[in-house]
């Protein structure tokens, strides 16, 4: 298996990989977020106790989900970068942070406009809401050290450290609304149990879900490929494509 | 269509103005992200072009001067 991965790890063929991807997974994630999101709009019932505010779900949840997921992401392509020095890892580091801040920022902020309605405040100190601002932190911090050594290998490093570091707090996140008091309601989905949603709503949210998913691995694309030009801007298969 | 006309859609049950702040702020934060990754890819690739062709007049000039 590793003979096959192998030539996967050359930032050449990755570079042109994700340049054929790119268009396809885009293409696929917009879809499914539009088809997702109108659904979800549009075509579901109101929520019997919360009306028709729920239908934040329809972003909240896509993105806090896959803000761990791409925290996830991130931190194993560190522990590869850290182990076996491959250089697309550590560069898909960098290029995948600033995804993942975006989307915890969505989780949270659309969080806050579902709490106001609901909870009748925009945010309060609980365990599940401060773990996952300071998720947001984690991934501003990997981005912020990156960059903060004249060196740009060493920030690299560095930053790779506290992304492996930081993976201590997605269990937190996931199981703060069980081991806390919280004003967060628990998980409507789970991989072992029957999901305490509506079939109605679950599967819009289940295509927004899956669109978050696709849309973070085009984003990706398109980074991994600006930070394998910037890195590789010396050897003569990018002076041979660039120069003509 | 669980909503009888427009109006009520976007008024979303009096929910609107939270619904609409949630979908308006996370699609152009996203917007965001995709058009700067792709202008700095953009970007990154004319720099190196312009860099590769003022080295290739640098090296012609100099093979003309000798």
């Amino acid at each position: 298996m590793f003979k096959w991965l192998h030539p996967y790890a050359k930032p050449e063929t990755v570079y042109h990989l994700c340049g054929r991807l790119m268009p396809w997974l885009m293409g696929t994630a917009l879809l499914l977020l539009l088809l997702g999101n109108i659904w979800g709009l549009a075509f579901t019932p109101p929520d019997y106790q919360q009306g028709d505010s729920y239908r934040i779900i329809h972003l909240h949840v896509p993105a806090a989900i896959m803000s761990m997921g791409t925290y996830s992401a991130m931190a194993i392509a560190a522990f590869i970068a850290l182990v076996w020095q491959v250089k697309v890892a550590q560069w898909s580091v960098l290029a995948i942070a600033p995804i993942g801040a975006v989307y915890t920022a969505i989780a949270l902020i659309t969080g806050m406009a579902w709490g106001k309605p609901m909870w009748g405040t925009w945010w309060v100190w609980d365990a599940r809401l401060t773990s996952e601002l300071i998720l947001l932190f984690l991934y501003l911090g990997v981005i912020a050290l990156s960059g903060a050594f004249s060196d740009r290998q060493t920030g690299a490093k560095v930053a790779s450290l506290l992304a492996v570091v930081g993976v201590i707090n997605l269990p937190i996140i996931h199981f703060s609304v069980e081991w806390w008091n919280t004003l967060h309601q628990g998980a409507s989905i789970t991989k072992f149990a029957k999901p305490s949603i509506d079939p109605s709503m679950l599967w819009p949210l289940l295509i927004s879900i899956l669109a978050f998913k696709i849309l973070m691995l085009a984003l990706l694309c398109v980074r991994l490929r600006t930070a394998i030009l910037v890195n590789e801007q010396h050897r003569p298969w990018v002076k041979a494509m660039a120069g003509d | 269509m669980y909503f009888q006309s427009w109006a009520e859609f976007w008024a979303m049950g009096g929910y609107g103005l939270f619904v609409w702040l949630s979908f308006g702020s996370s699609y152009v934060m996203l917007a965001a992200l995709a058009w700067y990754s792709q202008y700095q890819h953009k970007q990154f690739k004319r720099q190196l072009s312009a860099k590769l062709a003022r080295e290739k007049r640098l090296q012609q000039y100099q093979e003309q001067a000798h």
